[in-house]
Parts: structure tokens; sequence; C-alpha cells
């Protein structure tokens, strides 16, 4: 194993909890996702379509009358949200270290996530079908 | 001495600093990440008023966010990447100041153009009076 500067890593890959190892790919498989995902999401709608053009009827006529847009949608939507949970709980473990504090604020963090996993999957679910 | 904050304190150099923003731009991604499911959940559930929280992001002040929002995307996006690559690809580490210096390169340019068009409101109309565009 080559030796590694300590100023290589972010987080070196941890041992010992299957759990912490199984999230610690996951955030990498979810950050290359992203990398396309969210990437060419903000492109496209600053880069090729303006801010000003997009009202909710443009996204209901222009985007999510084809399935392929929602289907990107959601699919952005499940992975930024892992991607996002799983690194604001890395962040929370690191600063908060009293007991109570710690389980309070990660319940929050779980409780957010969860909201938005339901409204956002509602929105692109409801939304109408083109004829 | 404990009131200097450790970023300045600590001599971490390059890989610090990379992570202490790689920290704050995802904090700040995921900030805006839950306002963003918001404003598009109104436009289901009350589209006159996503059209009006519309008109904030077309605005220059709202133009202004979506250029720090795209650089905090941008910087996570390549930093992330060199991440893998160090983690995936350990013998990478010697060149490790390089892939730091080679993200700060894609990152102003791809960034600086991508600012300009969100910009645009501003500068086109100008560069159309000197009969330029």
């Amino acid at each position: 194993m080559t030796r590694l500067s300590p100023y290589a890593r972010a987080k070196p890959r941890p041992t010992g909890s299957r759990r912490e190892v199984a999230i610690w790919y996951l955030m990498r498989i979810t950050g290359v996702m992203l990398f396309v995902l969210a990437l060419a999401h903000f492109s496209i709608y600053h880069f090729i379509w303006d801010p000003a053009e997009q009202t909710a009827e443009f996204i209901i006529t222009q985007r999510w009358n084809q399935l392929f847009w929602r289907g990107y949608t959601w699919l952005m939507l499940m992975t930024v949200l892992f991607h996002g949970w799983l690194g604001m709980r890395t962040v929370i473990l690191d600063y908060v270290h009293r007991p109570r504090l710690r389980t309070g604020i990660l319940w929050s963090l779980y409780v957010v996530g969860l909201v938005l996993l339901v409204i956002g999957t509602q929105v692109i679910v409801a939304a109408p079908l083109p004829e | 001495m404990s009131r200097v904050p450790t970023l300045l304190r600590y001599r971490g150099r390059e890989g610090m600093l990379a992570w202490a923003f790689h920290r704050i731009s995802g904090v700040g991604i995921f900030a805006f990440v839950v306002l963003h499911v918001i404003d598009i959940y109104l436009v289901g559930g009350d589209p006159e008023l996503y059209d009006e929280v519309l008109e904030f992001y077309a605005s220059l002040p709202g133009r202004l966010m979506e250029v720090v929002l795209g650089a905090a995307l941008l910087y996570h996006a390549l930093n992330g990447l060199r991440i893998i690559i160090l983690d995936l690809w350990p013998a990478m580490t010697v060149y490790h100041r390089a892939l730091w210096w080679g993200t700060w390169i894609i990152f102003i340019g791809v960034g600086v153009p991508g600012a300009l068009i969100i910009m645009r409101p501003v500068w086109l109309p100008w560069l159309q009076a000197a009969g330029l565009a």
C-alpha cells in the first residue's frame, strides 16, 4: 500500500463497521451520479433556458410532459437527498458531541429529508400527463 | 490564540483548504436543495406563488445568488472528483498539488463563462445599445 500524504483524502475509508464502509462507497457513487445529474440540471436551466422563462406552466407543459425528464428529476431528487443526508450526518457527527443534542439534530435531519422526499415525489408524480 | 479560527491557525495547506471548502459548499448546497424542493413543490401546490418566487430567481439579487450557488456546486463537484481519484488510485497522491491547481483551472475556465451567461440581463442591453449584439 502506497504511503499517503496526510493532505490527500477527505475522509479515509473507515475500517471495522460494515455500515460505515458501505456509506463511504455510496457517498462516492452518488457523488459521481450527481456530477452528471446536478451539473447538467444546473446548466440546462441556466445556460440553455433562462430562469425568467421557467414558470409553473413551462415546467408542466415543456418539461414534465416528458416521462424522461420526470424520471431524471426524480432520480436526481433521490440521489441528492441520499448524498445530502449522509453528508450532513457526517458534519453533525463531527461537530455535535453532546449525546442528546446530537440525537435531536440527527432526528430533525431525518425528518427534513423524509418531508422533502415525500413532497418532491408527490409534485413529480401528481403532475398531469399529456393527452 | 483560541480566538483565531482553526482554518487560519493550523497550517494544513492545500488539502485542508480543499476539505474546508468542500464542507462549506456542501452545507450551502444542502440548504439550497431544501429551499428548491419546497419551491418546486409549489408548481403543483400553488402555481401562482411559484411564479412569484420565480420572479425573485430571475431578478438581479436572485441571479447573484445563482452564481454563488453555481460556484459552490462546481467546486464541490470538481473537488469531489479529485477526492475519488485519490481514493481509487492512491499513487496519484504524488500529484495531489497538481490536482488541486487543476481543480481551480477548470473552476475558473467553466465558472467565469457560466457566471457571465447567468448575468446576461446585466450586460446584454449595454452591448445591444453599443450596437455590438
